[in-house]
């Protein structure tokens, strides 16, 4: 299957492990990925708050680099994956906004039609395109014993969601499949802050202590993320979190494409672990030795037929 | 109501789908399930109460749009289907041009947005530090080991990368601004 796509800037580096784990485990599932031909930035979420003509025409023209024969285009970061689809869903609703961009991308001789490229998010593409079947077929090292918290973010599943926008599942499935242990994780969906680390510290620490908090309450050895800003705030600024509130979490964020190329048995640091801040040794040193396999409980045992009776029952 | 409230109202809702902001019920949802609402002066609903008493002043001087982190909660359990978060960055856009707003904040937007002009891609280190060192200098000493383990980790690149179109892009995205009067 062939699909064009779309890294975005954070994936060139600061989540460069991202796109290097997506990039292996795409092409352990047969895809073909075709990046954009000097693709720009999507704007995140800064152009929308200042102009917006400007800002749909930075999105629409990425939109018309998406080769004709392709219809699909994959994001991993979130941001981008909803930038993308909402100009295309806004630009086929409302024909005038499709003509003022198209007027404007015309100044660089471009053209976008409405509806000729569907937006998609990695994880949707790797759990609605592929079975968990075809998925297990590829495990190799199953992530026996590891404790994983999903954390979907807020843009992956809203408010244009492949999966439900408040209690998502389709990353405890995958993240099953590949063997781990999926924890309870009620605030899957809440928000990282975004760009508030550097608007309002403040605002942005305590939303990302709760995620932390949560995770470590559920006995988490790891969060596991599919948003490059997600993986950010919590790993990066968990430092900062914890000299804030005085905590000391030491949570390893990771994305879902590292775990599933742990479990397909590629390498870690090909796959970009080590790039993280609060260290993966500890997940890693987990999977080298994996907890003994449990004995099933033994069935109740039936009550000793030497014991004494138990009173009968009156006869009815 | 006069004309002009009615202007106000409407100006805020051009937003596709923002027609229906006209039939919220006042319910609270938006607010209460906002991450940042605590660090707003007023929730989205006391502004779009506000925005239909025509309360303009107020509703474009409040802080609420600029907390927003745009995660959508509030948009996906609206029972009434309003695009709030949209609507939210409209206001943003609206308070920028009535020159209401904190340059701390626009300031990180707007560097951004330069970058995008002159590389065609986002530059995160020149963002991050020169934010900080502009509007918190002495929060960046506190953030330094935060960057130098970026830095190490190969995680921050210290020459911004630049498209081959970006005499392209720069002409649409001027274009686009002749022609956002409308938008």
């Amino acid at each position: 299957m062939r699909y064009a796509y779309f890294p975005g800037c954070s994936l060139e580096r600061n989540a460069a492990a991202y796109d290097v784990s997506f990039r292996m485990v795409a092409k352990a599932l047969d895809m073909e990925l075709v990046e954009l031909d000097d693709w720009n930035c999507c704007g995140a979420t800064e152009y929308f708050s200042l102009d917006l003509l400007p800002a749909y025409a930075l999105v629409a023209r990425n939109l018309a680099l998406v080769d004709p024969a392709l219809d699909q285009v994959i994001a991993p970061c979130s941001a981008c994956y909803y930038n993308m689809l909402k100009t295309d869903k806004n630009m086929a609703a409302y024909p005038e906004l499709a003509a003022a961009i198209n007027e404007a991308l015309a100044a660089g001789k471009m053209h976008y039609e409405p509806g000729r490229v569907h937006s998609r998010h990695a994880l949707d593409v790797i759990v609605e395109d592929f079975s968990l079947e075809q998925i297990a077929a590829h495990v190799r090292k199953p992530l026996r014993g590891l404790r994983l918290a999903p954390y979907y973010g807020c843009v992956t599943v809203r408010p244009a969601g492949h999966d439900d926008p408040e209690y998502p599942q389709r990353m405890d499935r995958l993240l099953e499949t590949l063997g781990a242990e999926v924890v309870d994780y009620p605030v899957k969906a809440d928000c990282c802050g975004g760009h508030m680390t550097q608007l309002s510290a403040d605002t942005a620490y305590e939303m990302i202590r709760y995620l932390l908090h949560n995770a470590a309450r559920a006995g988490a050895d790891a969060l596991v993320t599919a948003c490059p800003m997600c993986q950010l705030n919590l790993d990066a600024y968990q430092g900062q979190v914890n000299a804030h509130f005085g905590t000391d979490y030491h949570i390893p964020v990771l994305y879902f494409t590292q775990m599933m190329g742990l479990a397909f048995g590629m390498d870690a640091q090909e796959l970009g672990l080590g790039q993280e801040i609060v260290s993966a040794a500890p997940v890693l040193e987990k999977l080298r030795r994996p907890p003994p396999e449990e004995e099933p409980p033994a069935a109740k045992p039936r009550r000793d037929r030497q014991a004494l009776p138990m009173p009968e029952l009156l006869a009815r | 109501m006069t004309d002009d409230e009615k202007t106000f109202l409407d100006e805020i809702a051009a937003v596709p789908g923002g027609e229906r902001l006209k039939t919220c019920i006042q319910c609270g949802t938006c607010g209460g399930s906002c991450p940042s609402g605590p660090d707003m002066d007023y929730t989205p609903r006391e502004i779009f109460a506000m925005a239909m008493a025509g309360l303009r002043d107020e509703v474009l001087k409040a802080n609420t749009f600029w907390f927003c982190v745009s995660c959508y909660y509030c948009t996906v359990r609206c029972p009434q289907n309003i695009p709030i978060t949209d609507i939210m960055y409209r206001l943003k856009r609206m308070a920028i041009q009535a020159g209401y707003f904190e340059a701390s904040i626009t300031d990180f937007s707007e560097t951004f947005v330069g970058q995008v002009e002159t590389y065609g891609r986002s530059f995160e280190l020149g963002l991050a530090t020169g934010h900080y060192l502009r509007h918190h200098p002495i929060r960046s000493v506190r953030m330094s080991p935060l960057m130098l383990g970026m830095i190490s980790r190969g995680r921050m690149a210290f020459t911004p990368q630049r498209i081959r179109g970006v005499r392209q892009l720069r002409a649409i995205l001027r274009r686009a601004k002749e022609l956002g009067g409308a938008w």
